[in-house]
């Protein structure tokens, strides 16, 4: 059964469990509610989520470890001679996956029954061009071994989805009915469902470790496999990335490093100066009705998709700097440095662009926080606005204002969108910011779009790629949200 | 008793420093200071006392225009410093605070080292060509604020690091570094303690040599003891203002008596 | 110190009327400092205007389109050889079939305008789009009794003739394009004086599908909008009830531990994560480990959740906080759980400032590209409307940010003017979806 109907088969269970109890409770009390010693509701609740949560939680665990438990059993049946060099066990895997679910399709599409994907044998048929006339394009040509494989994980996976249906179903009604007979006008519905209740809870604040321990442990076994595929040397100190398909790949991240930093650098460049004094303006100069004026104005600034800042920048930002730098006389320099749209200025002044109301509005808390009894005392002694601002206020908001400019370098670095559009696709190391250079998280885009074959080195750096992006952010906000949280602690 | 001593204290005469004329101030709509007429006098200390919102702190700050601050706040009427309306269009009011330096309610040092703190003034207002000179206004600021014994050891270390009173005489010595004539206290003792209260208060006896002072505060013992002319404001009045002495022992407006005698406040 | 100098500056004893030197130095200085402020705020606001400007000056000409009017014979030796209705054998005639009508209609028209052009049939209809034989074909199927008459229609312009009528292209812009000519668009020019040519609004963009390289101006965002749909009913189905779930656990319930404390900093953390490594989760575990299928709005909904969730679970909380906690001592001190205080009386009062939350954490997943493109939600013609709701959530599709990427992609000024336009559509949504989070936060905030 389809996971989705055992779902819904699940959640009428429940609603039907819902009303029983609550009728069961009822009837035990001789229709008066006065008896129970909860209200009715919550002895319907107690079977309804007897009847639900054991079930989806069994279906959950089910759903994710019998991947696992079948790729563990396979990967058993695969002979060590059969791993060719430079490939492991994941690898072949992938290729057995590919192969079952080619299977699938094909019988599905009616050019196998289902007998016959399992009667398939490789020596006799041409499991690659059977394959092909589904749509299903294979690697490689297959060998005894990896069919074998494949159609014992098809039976496998079968067998697992049944046992699974039944499991659940069985826990369904199991629970249905312990709930159902425990039901009676002293039994403690309520204490019990808000047990459960708040189980259930825990469970949903817990999500966000699941999460975290979910992006961790995604990126982190792809990249080991990539670095069993490539060494880490090259790609944490080699100077190249030219990714081809003939097997010698360079893949080193410091050129994507540098387009990244440099980009970000210019785009905090337009963003810290503009923002900053902005929100000095906001809150030490402007009167009531410029404040609410005009900082809604510069925070819708923040609240658009990066999709149009990406195309901003490759439609209007990049034409535009082109016809300044670029296009040789007729340019309104009469220069010829600017060649394609794309450019690291490109990217960085509209991510800059993007980055102002973020610096600004993080600076306007903070200068805030810092009490008017620093600008008072700065006044009374006849210093101007500016030199109060500049000396006492400013200052004393520093440790602030760097957190707020690490948390905008870290959103620099992580941001997709305008890169992807507006930098370019070459990977150099090059101090020109009127060149397109390319970053972490455009290499990410590039690929792992299109048809991605999780066997090879030039798909799987792109998570050693996205675990260094992590990594890298998730130190910067830790940084920058001490250094900020430290500097709150000394005003409150 | 403190009204005694008060009572023996010299009230000789000394020239005007700051006269008001009819000075209102208003907040929005409402009418905070109504219609005060006061002569503050050179190398004297006056105490404005009052309820809290009799409009006390804010008539001083009237003084050194730190209302200009707030949006809202609109003063009519005449204050002059020898002889000059501050209110005047010409005046700036950065030179004006410069000449009436101010010590707050709550100790305000920078976040700076008590050197910077004391030398923030004269570096603003260029008062030092050197590093000397600066050094010399520095140690000379902190011997005023009584603090100098205390701190010379220690000038690079924060001022924030410093007790609630020192703090408080850091701010002050803050305050004469840039040499002003007229110095507005606005509750200077509120947050401190007896011990540290005890040297403040003495300290501002000093100061009398050289500067006119103004000071707000909510204790009446302190008015006795610290003042020569005390000034008694009453919902944005000024009721009754003389020789301290006077006030105290013999006030003439009944409204002066109740508070005196604990009756409003 | 560098900026003390030598000058009697605070005029010790002189007159207050008369500046020194130093304060109008100093005043100059200050008026500066306070330029660069306005100088900021204006630099912003220009920006944001720029921004706007652009957007809508490229991007309303995406919702009118060029039309062109003519009577169709749909001759029945053409469509129906067999003449018998037979709706197999008109399905076996092909577009091709279809293009020799609509050249003899273009011809018929020129003729009974009496427009000298020295261009051929097939080039005149050259001025229609790819699309004009298409839609002819599928009005054939529908209506077979039509076939022999006489039927009018209007068809798509072709992206040249469409650009030629928005002032997009001109005619020094086609002297190498191989699409169209300068007397072909002598007969658009002809034909507009004629009123058969007309550029008008155009509904398709908005509700129809996307369409080849080829035919820009058959393009829409309407499908791509049903897969925004979706995804948003997903995160909405999911981020609202576990973000309050794990909100109320983390401020009504939970003990001061570390086990919280991780929890605490996981959350901050998480909602500054860049959207690209949750699009990385998303293909590593719902696609490559659960082999959900590729660009499938569920997909989508999943990560876009995740990525929501934050965003969700601290506005929740603000929200609770701000209920005062004399309603839960209120609630208590009559007998009712904690459980029941929280239910019955917190959760109410917290519920317009967690609705209001939840809405700017959709607005903020309904604009959000990154992660779509590493599920697969680009790069193909999402071409037909779901028509179940299983269909809709499984079967691949694009998203609005998606769809707009994809046309920016295709390199062609027909494809931007479409990408511009959808800009204007997804920020129509978001500005929507912000005012009704703004409306509902003043209507209903409390003061305690």
């Amino acid at each position: 059964m389809p996971t989705l109907w055992l779902v819904f088969t699940l959640i009428a269970l429940a609603a039907l469990g819902f009303v029983l109890g609550r009728q069961r409770a009822l009837a035990s009390a001789g229709g008066d509610v006065k008896l129970l010693h909860s209200l009715p509701a919550y002895y319907g609740h107690n079977v309804a989520l007897s009847a639900i949560v054991p079930a989806i939680a069994v279906l959950a665990i089910w759903s994710l470890a019998q991947p696992m438990m079948i790729e563990s059993r396979v990967a058993a049946m695969i002979p060590a001679e059969s791993i060719a060099e430079n490939t492991t066990v994941s690898l072949v895997m992938s290729d057995v996956r590919r192969l079952a679910e080619g299977l699938d399709q094909a019988v599905e599409a009616g050019v196998l029954d289902a007998a016959g994907a399992n009667a398939l044998e490789a020596q006799t048929i041409d499991v690659r061009a059977l394959l092909a006339q589904v749509g299903v394009a294979l690697g490689s040509e297959v060998s005894p071994e990896v069919l074998a494989a494949a159609q014992r994980y098809r039976s496998l996976t079968a067998t697992g989805s049944i046992l699974k249906t039944v499991v659940v179903l069985l826990l369904s009604l199991g629970g249905f009915a312990w709930a159902y007979g425990r039901t009676h006008k002293d039994f403690r519905a309520r204490n019990v469902v808000e047990q459960g209740i708040m189980a259930l809870l825990i469970l949903a604040a817990s999500l966000a470790i699941l999460t975290t321990v979910g992006i961790v442990f995604s990126m982190l076994f792809e990249s080991l496999n990539f670095f069993g595929l490539h060494s880490w040397s090259d790609f944490f100190f080699g100077s190249t990335w030219a990714p081809n398909f003939r097997g010698d790949s360079e893949l080193s991240i410091l050129p994507l490093l540098w387009g990244t930093l440099y980009i970000s650098l210019i785009a905090l460049l337009v963003a810290v100066p503009v923002g900053l004094f902005a929100a000095i303006y906001l809150s030490e100069y402007a009167s009531g009705a410029v404040r609410s004026f005009a900082k809604p104005l510069l925070e819708i600034l923040a609240g658009i998709p990066t999709i149009v800042y990406g195309l901003f920048a490759l439609l209007t930002v990049g034409p535009m700097l082109v016809r300044i730098f670029g296009q040789g006389e007729d340019g309104l320099l009469g220069v010829e440095w600017m060649s394609g749209a794309t450019s690291v200025l490109t990217a960085g002044l509209v991510m800059g662009i993007m980055l102002i109301p973020f610096v600004s509005s993080l600076s306007d808390d903070i200068i805030n926080a810092v009490p008017q009894s620093m600008r008072d005392g700065s006044l009374g002694l006849g210093a101007t606005k500016s030199e109060t601002i500049r000396q006492v206020v400013l200052p004393a908001a520093l440790p602030g204002i760097v957190g707020a400019i690490l948390l905008a370098a870290s959103r620099a670095i992580g941001e997709t969108m305008i890169v992807v559009m507006g930098a370019g696709a070459i990977a150099k190391f090059s101090l020109n910011p009127l060149e397109s250079m390319t970053t972490i998280t455009t290499r990410i885009v590039s690929q792992l779009t299109g048809d991605t074959d999780f066997a090879s080195p030039e798909t799987l750096v792109a998570f050693a790629l996205g675990l260094t992006l992590f990594v890298l952010t998730l130190g910067l906000n830790v940084l920058a949200l001490y250094i900020v949280r430290k500097y709150r602690e000394q005003y409150d | 008793m403190n009204q005694m001593t008060a009572l023996e204290k010299d009230v000789e005469t000394q020239k005007t420093k700051i006269a008001a004329k009819n000075v209102n101030v208003y907040y929005g709509e409402s009418h905070a200071i109504k219609d005060v007429n006061v002569e503050i006098e050179d190398n004297t200390v006056t105490a404005f006392i009052g309820p809290s919102g009799c409009g006390k702190s804010t008539f001083l700050r009237c003084l050194n225009r730190m209302n200009d601050t707030i949006d809202i706040c609109r003063v009519t009427g005449d204050i002059e410093i020898d002889g000059e309306d501050i209110y005047d269009s010409r005046v700036d009011p950065v030179q004006l605070r410069a000449k009436v330096g101010m010590v707050f309610q709550k100790p305000n040092p920078f976040p700076k080292s008590i050197y910077d703190n004391v030398a923030y003034g004269p570096r603003i207002h260029g008062l030092a060509a050197n590093k000397a000179e600066l050094d010399e206004i520095v140690e000379k600021s902190l011997r005023r604020g009584a603090i100098w014994d205390e701190v010379k050891d220690r000038l690079d270390a924060p001022g924030t690091g410093l007790s609630g009173g020192q703090q408080q005489r850091l701010c002050i010595a803050r305050a004469v570094a840039t040499e002003p004539e007229v110095l507005l206290m606005d509750e200077p003792c509120s947050a401190l303690d007896p011990i540290a209260t005890a040297q403040i208060e003495e300290l501002i006896d000093e100061l009398r040599d050289s500067y006119s002072v103004v000071i707000v505060t909510h204790s009446m013992q302190q008015a006795a003891r610290v003042s020569q002319k005390t000034a008694f404001f009453h919902l944005g009045n000024l009721v009754e203002f003389g020789a301290t002495g006077q006030i105290f022992t013999n006030p003439e407006d009944p409204r002066t008596e109740s508070y005196i005698t604990g009756r409003i406040g | 110190m560098t900026d003390t100098r030598q000058n009697p500056a605070n005029n010790k004893g002189g007159s207050l009327l008369q500046h020194s030197a130093r304060t109008r130095k100093r005043n100059a200085a200050e008026r500066r400092f306070r330029a660069y402020g306005i100088a900021a705020i204006s630099v912003g606001l220009l920006m944001l205007c720029v921004l706007v400007t652009t957007i809508v000056g490229r991007g309303t000409g995406a919702f009118q389109q060029t039309f062109v009017t003519l009577e169709v014979e749909l001759l029945e030796s053409k469509l129906d050889k067999s003449g018998t209705r037979d709706i197999d054998a008109i399905k076996k005639v092909t577009t091709f079939g279809y293009a020799p009508i609509i050249r003899a209609a273009v011809e018929a028209k020129v003729a009974e305008l009496g427009i000298d052009s020295p261009l051929k049939a097939k080039e005149m209809a050259g001025i229609l789009s790819k699309d004009a034989a298409a839609t002819l074909r599928e009005f054939v199927i529908a209506n077979p009794d039509q076939i022999g008459e006489t039927v009018e229609f209007r068809f798509l312009a072709s992206s040249r003739v469409d650009g030629y009528m928005k002032g997009r292209v001109s005619r020094d812009s086609i002297a190498n394009d191989k699409s169209i000519s300068p007397e072909q668009l002598d007969l658009v020019d002809a034909l507009v004086s004629a009123g058969v040519v007309e550029k008008t609004f155009n509904l398709a963009f908005i509700t129809g599908a996307d369409a080849s390289d080829a035919r820009p101006e058959a393009a829409g965002m309407g499908v791509s909008m049903l897969g925004s749909l979706f995804m948003m009913l997903v995160v909405l189905a999911l981020a609202l009830p576990i973000g309050v779930a794990a909100s109320i656990y983390l401020e009504e319930f939970a003990p001061k531990n570390w086990l919280t404390d991780i929890i605490e900093v996981n959350i901050s953390n998480l909602a500054a994560v860049p959207s690209i490594v949750f699009g990385i989760l998303g293909l590593a575990v719902f696609i490559n480990y659960m082999h959900l299928p590729m660009s499938a709005p569920l997909v989508g909904g999943l990560v876009l959740t995740l990525m929501t969730l934050p965003t969700v679970i601290i506005s929740t909380r603000a929200a609770l906080k701000a209920v005062p906690p004399s309603i839960r001592d209120a609630a208590l001190g009559v007998g009712a759980s904690r459980m029941q205080a929280v239910f019955h009386h917190v959760l109410p009062l917290a519920a317009p400032g967690i609705l209001t939350g939840t809405i700017i954490g959709l607005a903020q997943a309904l604009g959000e590209t990154a992660p779509l493109l590493l599920i697969g939600m680009v790069g193909f013609i999402a071409s037909n409307a779901p028509e179940t709701i299983a269909d809709g959530l499984l079967s691949p599709n694009s998203a609005m940010p998606a769809q707009i990427y994809e046309w920016a992609k295709r390199a062609d000024p027909a494809f931007y003017e479409r990408a511009w336009g959808g800009i204007i559509i997804l920020l129509i949504f978001l500005v929507t979806m912000n005012t009704v989070a703004v409306i509902l936060r003043r209507r209903f905030e409390r003061r305690w």
